[in-house]
């Protein structure tokens, strides 16, 4: 069942006002895989993750979330992925604990199983100490983390992060790899988005660079930099950021 | 549709109640200084009106059910606008929850705040000024559902404006019921109004609801035949108000502003 896609893009497309945010773009994401999605600011990730999500229709093309038409199937599809981004923290006003119940019903996870899977995701975030604490409270990291409890909560096949380690300490940052690999390795596949070359190195097992909303480079962060001339990962990101390739990918 | 995932949405708001004094309060505050200040005016125009007039009576009725009304519609508000100053769009609508589902949890959310006001205004109404509207029976249930089901009705339709035109339209949405209230005739007949103003009332069932609760507590009496095309029209305008809803819903997603509601910050 590994290496069997859990994402297929094809064909994507999407333009505000004329100006073209993405341009069709075709990318697969496999069980067992981190994939990340890199580009400066305004090359199309959050556009291409929003679709993903199916927050903004596509003007074309189509997205299958482990081969679910997401355009047809949406509600059933949407029980088989989740997400966590900087920019969409877990309401406040809540406790830890309420956002997670909450949020595992809308998942239709049961009761007994929601109560066991909230201890077992709080303990492996190290929030248990957390749990009746409102989040709007909790520092950015702490934030960070019950954010990716709830991505969790329905053990998704498909996972999107948008920069989920931005504004985290190292130790923290590391965990929270380190958690995603764990995740990979049991099957699930993860779609990250980040500014931080290093990280991307770390976890993903192939990257692709995104600029003008095109996918312009495609590979293996470990050998990508030495196939383009670069010494690593962010020479190449600042190059392609500077100077847009035309598109290619692994292998051509 | 399933009904655990609408509870989540009224569970969110019960979390919230629960947890802020702020947010309970608001729930019978207004409605309890409502019925004192028309009490007392209520008590004083029996002093002064000629006798066996029931106007005083009326008053005090239609504050209670305008009351009523009020809370409903704005427990929708409430139930949503928790979600908008939360940013919560993004995290909810990435969840296999239907807009059907989510209206319901609103709508849930509505009925126990809206019931906890209605329980105070009947108690405080029959205590203090000795006003018993329960005991108008089957015609009064129908009445009062009415006023609930269009106050949900306007609820739905008033989020939908905050849905398409973003969170600054909270604005437009609290004055809502203030707005339409000269033209149902809270306080007294639409026979009084500009013909134009007639017209429009006639569209809403509040007005119905009004005229005949008036009949009821001024003792002429209401067939129980007469309450149900206003309690029909309350439930058009509920179908009317969810499929826009829908639709808008179905709009913004598309468009990608659900998205952008939860990533910017609310100005």
């Amino acid at each position: 069942m590994l290496h069997q896609p859990v994402l297929s893009v094809s064909g994507l497309r999407k333009a505000y006002a004329g100006k073209t945010a993405v341009d069709n773009i075709s990318f697969m994401v496999r069980r067992g895989e981190v994939v990340g999605l890199l580009g400066p600011n305004g090359a199309g990730k959050t556009t291409t993750l929003n679709m993903i999500l199916g927050v903004l229709g596509p003007d074309q093309g189509q997205v299958l979330i482990d081969g679910l038409d997401l355009a047809q199937h949406r509600h059933t599809a949407m029980e088989r992925i989740n997400f966590a981004a900087v920019y969409a923290p877990l309401p406040g006003n809540l406790t830890v604990e309420q956002n997670l119940r909450i949020f595992g019903m809308l998942y239709g996870i049961g009761r007994k199983n929601l109560t066991a899977r909230i201890k077992e995701l709080t303990a492996l975030f190290g929030l248990e100490k957390f749990r009746a604490t409102r989040c709007g409270v909790l520092s950015s990291g702490e934030q960070t983390r019950a954010s990716l409890a709830k991505a969790m909560l329905n053990a998704p096949r498909l996972l999107l992060l948008d920069e989920p380690t931005a504004s985290l300490d190292p130790a923290v940052a590391r965990d929270i790899r380190a958690s995603i690999k764990d995740y990979a390795a049991g099957g699930g596949g993860a779609l990250w988005t980040s500014h931080n070359m290093q990280e991307v190195a770390a976890v993903c097992d192939r990257v692709l660079f995104l600029s003008q909303g095109r996918i312009v480079l495609e590979g293996d962060p470990a050998t990508l930099p030495q196939a383009h001339g670069a010494d690593d990962l962010e020479e190449l990101f600042i190059r392609v950021a500077k100077e847009p390739l035309r598109p290619e990918r692994a292998g051509d | 549709m399933r009904a655990g995932r609408a509870f989540a949405i009224t569970l969110r708001h019960l979390y919230l109640l629960r947890g802020s004094v702020s947010r309970i309060v608001p729930v019978f505050a207004w409605v309890t200084i409502d019925m004192i200040l028309w009490g007392f005016i209520t008590r004083y125009l029996h002093t002064i009106s000629l006798p066996g007039s029931d106007v005083g009576t009326a008053l005090l009725a239609a504050v209670v059910c305008w009351g009523f009304f009020g809370r409903v519609m704005h427990g929708v508000n409430m139930a949503f606008f928790e979600d908008v100053w939360s940013r919560n769009f993004l995290n909810l609508f990435t969840t296999p929850l239907s807009i059907t589902e989510y209206i319901a949890g609103l709508a849930a959310s509505s009925v126990l705040t809206s019931l906890v006001a209605l329980s105070v205004l009947l108690t405080m109404s029959s205590w203090l000024f000795d006003l018993s509207l329960l005991t108008h029976g089957p015609a009064m249930a129908i009445l009062l559902l009415t006023l609930f089901l269009f106050g949900i009705a306007l609820g739905i339709a008033s989020c939908t404006l905050a849905l398409r035109f973003g969170p600054p339209a909270e604005w437009f949405i609290w004055p809502i019921p203030a707005i339409i209230a000269p033209f149902v005739g809270v306080f007294y007949p639409i026979s009084i109004l500009p013909g134009w103003m007639q017209g429009v009332g006639r569209c809403l069932p509040p007005t119905s609801a009004f005229a005949h609760l008036r009949a009821l507590v001024t003792g002429t009496g209401v067939p129980l035949v007469s309450t149900l095309p206003a309690l029909g029209l309350a439930l058009a305008w509920l179908i009317l108000a969810g499929l826009l809803f829908c639709g808008v819903y179905r709009s913004v997603m598309r468009s990608g502003l659900i998205a952008r509601y939860s990533a910017e910050h609310i100005t």
